[in-house]
């Protein structure tokens, strides 16, 4: 998951405090970033699993899009991606992506309103690290006279995710625990503003904590006092994902895949589906009703042996119908999981397919994701 | 006393009689992480000096292990397929890949001594 970049590379608020951990660095997207501590993957896997795991997701872009009413700034939003701003309530917030003209995935982001007195016009977004600047590219210009977007580089993310993560976070912000999945809650600790959501990428309860850059550090102490927290890198973070079975951008979805591929219709609310308006809805659309002609899968391989991205998946009599496009070795699951694309033909669960892993075809076969039960709280 | 060598690689080769016993170092297993996966060769088969001979992976990623020296694999770890983490946990004992019969023993000169695979990890490290 490292990239070779050329420059330096930015650090987070966060930076010193992961070196003195003794964590390994490695560049991503664009970032020197932790990908594991000295405990290793397994471990930090395992532990936000049983726990609670803290993590540095500051790399990731964060930016407001501000309007006169929200009314305003939901269709100027809803022109952009294909899910159901409008009626989102104050503090709500939902998963999207920013789709190209002709249906492809340009990123995927989260979206959410406003709860705040006097700050009624405003949506916050988080884009995914490597994509902000050109997502910032291609949404600021289509705004429509009134409606702007703020990049906001004075603000660290950091996730606490895991099943004890609620109590954790409930000892230092009483109340917090009862927040709704996908809901912001605006909060202080200690004078530091800290403004939860209830949401995470990970498949496990838990918060993303969006605060002011100066108080991260100071913020990520705090809840690292707690024995029940440890902090957890990129590693663990992907591996927690894929057996979660959610989308890596630049891995599992990118400009080529639609959401209707991605299998993240569920994303579209009813409205738009029917009314369409978002770039993309022609193909969106149609493959809504015709089905598309290829469809992110999950994969099981029967053997021991990962398979990782770029492993061809074949039928069972040898023919090529897709690529892995995640896998590895999921913690939780004991053994190699993957997910990936294939020819719509072959995606019904149970359909037994092969793995060309170094030359050979392993059996593997088809299932439903995600491979670690989400454990989201609903209330 | 076994005889053990090392290749820049990070395998090592532990000699006794005819036979080596190949594995990866303690450098080279922290280096990897957790491994999660180990795949073994047939028995019999006959490996050239720097052969793919094994494929190790971690959690992140997959590597090859290539021969030392030249020779035919008498041996493997199957008990690797069941506990790969037992090549993090003791990497130079019981994380043991395989065995080879060696075929030329003169291959060995050109690995390096338990000293001076030390001083190679100081310098790259």
């Amino acid at each position: 998951m490292a990239e070779p970049l050329s420059g330096p590379l930015h650090k987070t608020p966060l930076h010193q405090l992961h070196v003195e951990a003794g964590a390994k660095m490695v560049p991503f997207a664009g970032y020197d970033m932790p990908v594991q501590y000295p405990t290793g993957v397994l471990t930090e896997h395992n532990w936000t699993r049983s726990d609670a795991g803290l993590f540095d997701v500051s790399h990731m872009g964060q930016a407001f899009v501000v309007g006169p009413t929200w009314e305003a700034t939901a269709k100027a939003l809803e022109a952009l991606v294909p899910a159901d701003i409008l009626n989102l309530k104050p503090g709500q917030q939902r998963y999207s992506q920013l789709t190209a003209e002709d249906g492809g995935i340009l990123d995927d982001l989260m979206i959410t309103r406003s709860a705040y007195a006097g700050y009624e016009g405003w949506a916050y977004l988080v884009v995914n690290a490597g994509c902000k600047e050109q997502d910032f590219a291609h949404i600021g210009p289509r705004l429509p006279d009134g409606v702007t977007l703020k990049p906001d580089a004075t603000l660290a993310l950091i996730a606490l995710q895991g099943p004890k993560a609620a109590a954790v976070l409930d000892a230092l912000l009483p109340g917090i625990a009862a927040t709704p999945f996908m809901t912001f809650t605006e909060t202080k600790l200690d004078g530091m503003f800290v403004h939860a959501s209830r949401s995470g990428y990970t498949g496990e309860d838990g918060f993303e904590l969006c605060v002011e850059a100066k108080d991260a550090a100071a913020i990520w102490q705090r809840l690292l006092s707690d024995e029940r927290v440890k902090p957890i890198g990129l590693g663990a973070r992907d591996s927690l994902r894929l057996e979660a079975g959610l989308c890596l951008y630049g891995h599992d979805i990118d400009t080529t895949t639609s959401p209707v591929e991605a299998g993240l219709t569920w994303s579209i609310q009813k409205r738009r589906r029917t009314e369409g308006g978002f770039p993309g809805a022609t193909r969106i659309q149609k493959e809504l009703a015709d089905g598309p002609a290829r469809r992110r899968i999950g994969i099981l391989p029967d053997g021991r042996a990962p398979a990782r991205e770029g492993t061809v998946i074949k039928a069972a009599d040898g023919a090529a119908i897709g690529t892995v496009t995640s896998g590895g070795f999921g913690p939780s699951v004991s053994g190699p999981v993957a997910m990936g694309y294939v020819n719509a033909r072959f995606a019904e669960p149970g359909t037994p397919v092969l793995l060309e892993v170094r030359g050979k075809d392993l059996p593997a076969k088809v299932v439903t994701m995600p491979f670690a039960p989400h454990r989201y709280f609903r209330g | 006393m076994a005889n053990i060598r090392y290749t820049k690689d990070h395998e090592y080769i532990s000699v006794e009689g005819d036979t080596g016993t190949i594995g990866i170092s303690d450098y080279a297993q922290q280096q990897l992480g957790d491994v999660v996966f180990v795949e073994l060769p047939e028995l019999g088969r006959k490996v050239a000096k720097g052969d793919g001979a094994a494929v190790v992976e971690s959690v992140k990623a997959a590597s090859d292990i290539y021969a030392p020296v030249a020779g035919e694999v008498v041996a493997v770890n199957g008990a690797l397929e069941a506990a790969p983490g037992t090549v993090n946990e003791d990497p130079a004992g019981k994380g043991w890949f395989l065995k080879l019969r060696i075929a030329d023993p003169k291959q060995l000169d050109d690995l390096m001594d338990e000293a001076a695979y030390q001083a190679f990890v100081a310098s790259i490290s």
